[in-house]
């Protein structure tokens, strides 16, 4: 069954041919055979899985819910699932019982879509590998010895694996366009606003975004159909009518301008997949897209940049774990003083330690200027880099890293070149336009993702264009061996 | 660009974490990479260039002044790792 | 040796909303420990603050009040530091752009010199929780129930010289904040605070050191606080030492202050906008809106009783303690056009009243209305002022209006002539022996007479009738 498109599961499920409850109960099963090695859910939730396959049923005879509904998901453990352990990847929350329902989390459950699990992440979505957890890293399906990407690591190896048909993930500097690389499924981070982040444990919260991952772009279409939408809980969630991302899905993509930054090719990025991304651009001018140069001068400038505001927003968001209203606490603490430290410097691991002190460091008194404010001023030359290449072109394509996924322990003890892999990705997210990782072929043996950025509101238009590269190309149908 | 230890001293206490001696001196090299990053962003010129907050240009959007939340303490305390007669409890702070 | 003192005051007023600024808790005061705490008020993971639109107006009419410029895309900051009633480990306020920036001024009066005090700025921001340190041995309670209440904070230009300098200024905004209806100023719960900072340095040398008395929460006790303080600090710098930058808490019964707690270093709060919220835009319209709804202020009705009702500074000053007793009293007179007697009867009889019952005039079971009507049947003399006096007890126990009440006890004025004059030669016929004393030369006997009239009548009499028909018959 983990085979089907979710279009056939959906199909079925409506015609009587299968019921959520066997559904769900074939990928709890292909969860225990195989997660032990793949590391990839924090929880498995059983039995509210099951539950919510039995109501999906019922739902489904009486001819309720959408196309979605009885299909299972998968939630990356970032985001507050009620009643259900929720822990950041982190010791911080391994005792945290969420007492709330995240809006991504409260919509799929209305529509009945049965939760199979909180998915593997680095600790507090900050990472790019996933190594970071709490509860250890996960292993990319497609080779045990590579990391799955991060900070969306075990969504996105729960798709590659067909341990869940969908799955939900989180993008702050490219966490679900990375691990969708090098995993290689499908995800996007759609504008900034799209998606609310009520619920969604916060990092850095004028770049983060919730959205799905899943095989192909016409599921991830119906999964953003489910996730987005305006929020009255967030400030920052946008206030327009209902967007459609699905049935402008079929139209051609004659004549769209593709843009192909200059910078984009330069020393560094792996032949593999400069190989790939040629060839998938040639696909699309196959299909009647014109190729235009285009340049983001200031690209360099968004690591730096993304390294200040980042780590300063979330060094404030981690504040409120202080072991006093929930959370780990320290054992005996002296004072209050001891409290506050010894329950964050025991509960954070080291990559969220470092962050948080960077994040305050850029922060402090005298150096405001110099760090945050400048980057916030960076921040607009990127986003305004963008904006003019999009007077020339309707999508910009690239590659998603400037490598396939490295191995596990590999780059985990040099901080510098983590961040710089995520040079791509990470300019989308400073502008907070919508962006997509598809995947586009291999390079020795390990996935490599195309990578998609459109104009604010895009995201109907970025998922056509990659839902026409997936109809003459089947890279995203591809599964690795042991698990198929 | 390196860190004064002094410097990694006052972050650590204004961000409540502590690190211990072994950790220290690795602490402040990895700190120090990035501050290098950093180094790059005073090059470019930004003089006219207005600073950017949040990446689409929204404004505030305002609640009613009604009260919609009810009392759920008892469940929300189960949640705390020490709580007594309806408060949370903290080792005595003096005033 | 002169010392010029110099005192700057931060004051924090609760806004009078239903909810809190970023939650829809409720803000009533008094309610069991973490009842109105939701999980925004927790710092729940994944929380997020959405604005109550309640308090823009209300800051933007403090703003107006005082001449200040109104903010027009005013930010949110956060402001770093952990404490057990901050649950977020950061409080929402606002640093760089408050919704009421500079140019405001009040105008005190302390022993008849009149002085304007410069308002530097005021912004929103939320409250903290409370900490409870005595109900737990060894350990702090924390109740997050006030976690999120809407403030504003308001802070001066460092402009006052002295403690009744200081005193006069905060005084003048809590009478305007209450006038305004933004703040119920009440010291005792907390929802009017007053921070004082002060400093002393040589006329002609930059300001010192500053210390900053806090939670204080009555007039009387923060000037006594910041005489001590000046004293204190005077003492310490004349003995060669430096003055602290701490915070220092009023002890009432041993009349001293004390240093709060140990500050190594001052704290560095990494102010920044908050990336949860967006920019406050406020409008041209969102102004005149609020404008138009402005109410008058209290100078301006003193000035207006005094010169439109004639008045005296005293009277006036009475009357417009309160938005509520001024707004009555003009009620009254609205109906009465006799300012003087309506002043009269709400500064006398009702005031009384109320002082006696502890209550305040919006409770008073006697309306503006109602008073209003018992004064119009004294001006046309269906009762005496005298008897307007049982009435008015009889209006407060609940027994009707005035008409109501002077029908039912038959207490109408006797003003018909004959039926005057038939009680006079009553008592005259019944007191010859005093008739003759007041022939005789005893002027007194007068008073015992007209006594002896309005004990027949009940009090009923017109006095003014009964003197003229005495004056007559004793000819």
């Amino acid at each position: 069954m983990h085979t089907l498109s979710v279009k056939e599961m959906s199909e079925k499920l409506r015609n009587k041919e299968i019921t959520s409850v066997a559904l769900t109960q074939h990928y709890l099963d292909r969860i225990d055979q195989y997660d032990g090695e793949l590391n990839s859910y924090v929880t498995v939730t059983p039995e509210l899985a099951m539950e919510m396959a039995k109501h999906a049923d019922k739902m489904i005879a009486q001819g309720k819910g959408g196309l979605l509904t009885g299909i299972p998901v998968a939630h990356k453990d970032i985001f507050c699932t009620l009643d259900v352990k929720t822990t950041c990847g982190s010791k911080m929350l391994d005792n945290f019982i969420a007492p709330y329902d995240a809006k991504v989390v409260e919509a799929s459950r209305k529509l009945g879509m049965p939760i199979l699990g909180k998915t593997n992440m680095d600790e507090f979505a900050m990472g790019s590998s996933s190594e970071s957890s709490y509860y250890g890293a996960t292993k990319n399906p497609w080779d045990l010895n590579a990391v799955p990407g991060g900070s969306s690591g075990g969504s996105a190896a729960v798709i590659a694996a067909g341990l869940a048909p969908l799955a939900t993930g989180s993008d702050t500097g490219g966490s679900i366009r990375q691990p969708a690389s090098f995993c290689g499924i499908t995800g996007i981070k759609p504008t900034y606003g799209a998606v609310s982040r009520y619920g969604m444990i916060a990092y850095a919260s004028s770049f983060d975004q919730g959205g799905p991952m899943t095989r192909s772009a016409e599921e991830s279409a119906w999964l953003l159909d489910v996730m987005a939408g305006f929020d009255e809980r967030d400030s920052t969630s946008l206030e327009q009518p209902k967007q459609d991302y699905v049935s402008a899905l079929g139209n051609d993509i004659k004549g769209l301008k593709v843009g192909v930054p200059a910078e984009y090719f330069e020393a560094g990025l792996d032949e593999g997949v400069e190989s790939n991304i040629r060839a998938a651009i040639a696909e699309l001018e196959k299909l009647g897209a014109e190729i235009v140069e285009v340049s983001l001068p200031n690209k360099e400038l968004a690591v730096p940049a993304y390294y200040v505001l980042a780590p300063a927003e979330a060094s404030s968001n981690l504040s409120r774990f202080d072991g006093v209203r929930y959370g780990y606490r320290c054992e005996n603490p002296t004072d209050l003083n001891d409290l506050y430290t010894r329950s964050r410097s025991e509960g954070f691991g080291a990559e969220v330690k470092r962050r948080i002190m960077v994040g305050a460091y850029a922060l402090s008194a005298g150096y405001y200027d110099a760090y945050y404010l400048k980057a916030q001023k960076l921040r607009r030359m990127v986003r305004d880099d963008f904006v003019k290449a999009f007077e020339q072109c309707d999508v910009i394509v690239g590659p998603v890293a400037p490598t396939p996924a490295f191995n596990i322990g590999e780059k985990s003890d040099d901080p510098v070149s983590m961040y710089l892999a995520d040079l791509y990705t990470i300019p989308v997210n400073l502008a907070g336009m919508p962006a997509m990782s598809v995947p586009a072929g291999f390079s020795n043996g390990r996935p490599v993702g195309l990578h998609l950025v459109g104009p604010y509101h895009s995201e109907a238009k970025l998922l056509n264009v990659a839902h026409q590269y997936q109809q003459v190309t089947n890279w995203h149908q591809q599964m690795p061996e042991s698990y198929q | 660009m390196s860190l004064e230890k002094s410097e990694v001293d006052t972050i650590s206490r204004l961000a409540a974490i502590s690190v211990d001696a072994t950790e220290v001196d690795q602490l402040t090299a990895k700190i120090s990479n990035v501050l290098d990053l950093f180094q790059r962003m005073e090059a470019v010129d930004t003089t006219n260039v207005e600073p950017m907050s949040h990446p689409l240009d929204q404004v505030q959007r305002l609640r009613e002044d009604v009260v919609t939340e009810t009392d759920h303490h008892e469940r929300y305390q189960k949640l705390a790792p020490a709580a007594e007669k309806g408060m949370y409890l903290v080792p005595q702070v003096i005033d | 040796m002169t010392w010029e003192v110099v005192i700057g005051l931060e004051i924090h007023a609760q806004l009078t909303t239903k909810t809190k600024i970023f939650s829809g808790s409720s803000i009533a005061y008094g309610a069991e420990p973490n009842t109105q705490a939701n999980l925004l008020d927790l710092g729940m993971p994944g929380q997020l603050p959405v604005l109550n639109k309640a308090v823009i107006p209300k800051a933007i009419k403090l703003g107006l009040a005082i001449g200040a410029e109104i903010g027009r895309r005013s930010v949110f900051d956060r402001k770093n530091y952990f404490y057990p009633d901050l649950p977020k480990g950061y409080q929402t306020s606002q640093f760089s752009f408050p919704i009421v920036d500079k140019g405001g001024v009040v105008e005190i009066e302390v022993e008849g010199e009149i002085k304007k005090i410069g308002v530097t700025r005021a912004h929103l921001e939320e409250d903290a929780g409370k900490s409870i340190h005595d109900a737990f041995p060894g350990q702090t309670g924390v109740d997050l129930n006030r976690a999120g209440t809407p403030l504003l904070e308001i802070v001066s230009e460092p402009d006052m010289r002295s403690a009744k300098e200081a005193v006069a200024y905060a005084k003048k905004m809590h009478e305007l904040v209450q006038y305004l209806g933004i703040c119920d100023g009440n010291m005792q719960e907390g929802s009017f605070r007053v921070d004082s900072n002060v400093s002393i340095h040589k006329p002609g040398t930059p300001f010192g050191t500053r210390a900053e008395l806090k939670n204080i929460n009555s007039f009387k006790f923060i000037e006594q606080a910041i005489e001590l303080e000046i004293e204190r600090q005077i003492e310490v710098l004349e003995s060669g030492g430096k003055v602290v930058q701490e915070t220092r808490l009023y002890d009432a019964d041993k009349n001293e202050t004390r240093s709060m707690r140990e500050k190594e270093e001052a704290n560095d709060y990494r102010y920044f906008p908050c990336p949860d919220l967006l920019p406050v835009v406020i409008t041209e319209e969102d102004i005149e809106a609020v404008r138009s709804e402005m109410p008058e202020m209290p100078d301006a009705k003193r000035k207006r009783y005094v010169t439109d009702f004639g008045l005296s500074d005293y009277d006036a000053a009475f009357l417009t303690g309160s938005r509520a007793m001024a707004e009555y009293f003009e009620a009254v007179v609205a109906q009465t056009n006799e300012a003087k007697v309506s002043a009269n009867w709400v500064m006398g009889e009702l005031s009384k009243a109320l002082n006696q019952k502890g209550m305040n005039i919006v409770d008073s079971p006697v309306s503006a209305d109602m008073l209003a009507g018992l004064i119009e049947r004294i001006q046309d003399n269906t009762i005496s002022g005298k008897i307007a006096k049982q009435v008015f007890d009889a209006m407060w126990s609940g027994e009707g209006a005035a008409d109501e009440i002077i029908e039912q006890k038959g207490l109408k004025q006797i003003t018909d002539s004959s039926a005057i004059e038939a009680l006079v030669d009553d008592v005259l016929a019944n007191n010859k022996a005093q008739v003759e004393a007041y022939k005789g030369g005893q002027e007194k006997m007068f008073g015992f007479f007209v006594g002896q009239v309005m004990k027949a009548s009940q009090g009923q009499a017109n006095p003014a009738q009964v003197n003229q028909v005495l004056k007559e018959k004793l000819k």
